[in-house]
């Protein structure tokens, strides 16, 4: 009960909210790196595998380079980024994080794009061609607002797996709400550890429901309104011809 | 891209062919046929016949090895792809409907890609969800909410809606109930009485071939055109065993189901007035060779007995007569009048014009209508 107390305690504190330390400039650092990697790694991943998808062509080896990644674990990967950092005289800090939170968003984006182009219903594909669309038109037209549910899954999954893990920054000496932690430890501080705990889980939970509600919003009405129809709610899909 | 020389043909295949990468035989090999304007071609055969692959050549989804195709007058191999196929309506089994777009955008596509304005995009959407047969409402409403038979409906319309002089459709009725693809095939005829495109139909379906194609050809595997010709020469000569075993061993019936009524002459049958003696009544009979009688005055039928009753009753009454169950009009069919003549004792189709009594058929009648 004590613990808890210091822990509210903490929270109650105004010193521990403002300047560079304090919570909310932790998690601006946090969000602001999450975002940044999360940016660079859409731009990285996703009209590639539109591109492939689109073509049909090499992707399979593609998904399978990206996903190799996929099996290292995060942990992992910030380490292998400091030495990548130092040797491009990036230095400690924040481009370690970055490079490392890159590389871990990558393969789920790619992956999910890739297939999500792949599996839009190739009779569709086929009746746009047949209209008469150019390549761009299908796929900008159809195959991206089609693949568009399954892409915007991967890039929630994503920046859950990059705000938790931007949390390990601190290790190779970046802020963000990782510091409580790593610094906690340090300094034996149990509360300062839970705090930092606590914040890391509720921004994730935070990106979770606001991507989900993104997600929800971004799907075409019609793609909508065809799950709903497929999931038992059928009244206006069994009206006779 | 040259004039297509010295011929009126709407779509021209010249000795086309088709091999697929990694295969030995050829899926279409050497066919040449020409669609003059306005016709029905119906491509049908087994399966691996090529009748899809031909299908997918003229608008180039499927590119051909080698041979030149015409479509209304452009040599399609030299046109830009996407430029040919907005001339080219198409239509596909499953619809191939944009699930994320509305009815109305879905119909829209090509006049949008033909970079018409709104207004006249919209008027032409509103005209082709009425000439397709669908409500109004449903404009706004996403593929997925309707049925297979609206769907397929939906695809009818975005096909024409540039009004391309080119139909293509590749069993567009493949995948809906018996009940809904009869009910399309009928509309589909309707349609074209009206709009008179030039289509190029697949089937696998042979009577769908017959009941839709003014012409058919026959495919056999590898794309060789055993026989092209109207569904009534085709039944009545195929040219190979081939052709008859495709046909079925129906044939004839077949064949009776492509003749109206109305193109054949009606005979007036065994009828009397009210009235009429026993004796009289047996004489007309037996001219038929029948051992019953109708019962109407000119132009009239009110229904029959037999020869038996009449002598009972001493002479031919005008009420409490066995009703002709089945009454044909002269749009029906001889197979229909023939389903009539075995359903019923009498043994005859009674053909009326509203409550007009025409004339009668018999199975001979009908028999000697296609051996003859």
């Amino acid at each position: 009960m004590e613990f808890l107390s210091e822990v509210v305690h903490f929270f109650a504190d105004g010193a521990n909210w403002v300047g560079n330390a304090g919570i909310l400039n932790r998690t601006l650092e946090h969000v602001g790196l999450s975002a940044f990697s999360m940016a660079v790694a859409s731009l990285i991943a996703i009209p590639p595998a539109l591109f492939l998808g689109h073509t049909g062509r090499g992707g399979f080896f593609a998904v399978s380079i990206v996903n190799i990644g996929r099996a290292v674990p995060s942990f992992a990967i910030v380490a292998l980024a400091l030495p990548v950092s130092i040797k491009l005289g990036l230095g400690l800090g924040f481009w370690p994080t970055f490079l490392a939170l890159v590389a871990l968003a990558l393969p789920p984006m790619f992956t999910n794009t890739y297939t999500g182009v792949r599996e839009v219903d190739r009779d569709t594909v086929e009746a746009g061609l047949g209209m008469g669309m150019t390549g761009w038109e299908v796929l900008s037209g159809i195959e991206l607002p089609l693949a568009s549910p399954v892409m915007l899954a991967a890039v929630r999954v994503a920046a859950v797996q990059v705000v938790a893990t931007a949390t390990l920054g601190a290790l190779v000496a970046w802020g963000g709400l990782g510091r409580y932690i790593i610094d906690g430890f340090s300094q034996g501080d149990n509360v300062e550890v839970f705090v930092g705990g606590v914040l890391v889980a509720l921004l994730a939970v935070v990106t979770q429901l606001f991507l989900g509600w993104v997600e929800r919003r971004a799907v075409p009405a019609g793609l909508r309104k065809a799950n709903a129809a497929r999931e038992g709610n059928v009244e206006a899909a069994v009206q006779v011809a | 891209m040259t004039e297509i020389p010295i011929n009126d043909a709407m779509i021209r295949l010249e000795h086309v062919s088709k091999t697929f990468p990694g295969s030995g035989t050829p899926a279409v090999g050497d066919l040449s046929l020409e669609v003059p304007e306005g016709e029905i071609l119906v491509l049908v055969g087994p399966s691996g016949c090529g009748k899809t692959t031909t299908l997918k050549m003229i608008n180039r989804i499927i590119e051909p090895s080698s041979g030149v195709i015409w479509v209304a007058g452009v040599n399609a191999i030299e046109t830009q792809p996407h430029e040919l196929r907005r001339q080219i309506g198409y239509v596909i089994q499953q619809t191939g409907l944009f699930p994320h777009r509305t009815i109305a955008q879905n119909i829209g596509t090509v006049p949008r890609l033909l970079g018409w304005d709104r207004p006249r995009i919209a008027a032409r959407v509103e005209e082709l969800i009425d000439l397709v047969g669908l409500d109004a409402d449903m404009a706004n409403r996403y593929p997925g909410e309707l049925s297979g038979g609206q769907q397929q409906r939906v695809g009818v319309a975005r096909a024409l809606a540039a009004d391309p002089p080119v139909l293509l459709m590749d069993e567009p009725f493949g995948a809906v109930d018996p009940i809904v693809r009869m009910r399309l095939q009928a509309e589909l005829l309707d349609l074209q009485a009206r709009v008179r495109k030039t289509i190029v139909f697949v089937t696998h379906d042979i009577d769908e071939a017959i009941q839709l194609g003014d012409r058919v050809a026959i495919l056999n595997v590898g794309g060789v055109l055993e026989q092209i010709g109207s569904p009534e020469d085709i039944l009545r000569e195929p040219a190979n065993d081939f052709v008859a075993e495709f046909l079925g061993t129906d044939r004839g019936l077949k064949r009776l189901s492509l003749i109206k009524i109305h193109t054949v002459d009606l005979d007036p049958g065994p009828v009397v007035v009210p009235g009429t003696s026993p004796q009289e009544a047996r004489s007309v009979a037996a001219r038929y060779d029948v051992d019953w009688v109708g019962v109407g005055t000119p132009g009239t039928l009110a229904g029959w007995l037999y020869l038996t009753e009449v002598e009972h009753l001493g002479q031919v009454p005008e009420h409490d007569l066995r009703p002709f169950i089945s009454r044909l009009t002269t749009s029906a069919t001889l197979k229909e009048a023939l389903d009539a003549i075995v359903s019923t004792r009498a043994k005859v189709a009674a053909v009326f014009d509203g409550d007009r009594y025409l004339g009668m058929l018999t199975a001979e009648r009908i028999s000697a209508e296609i051996t003859q």
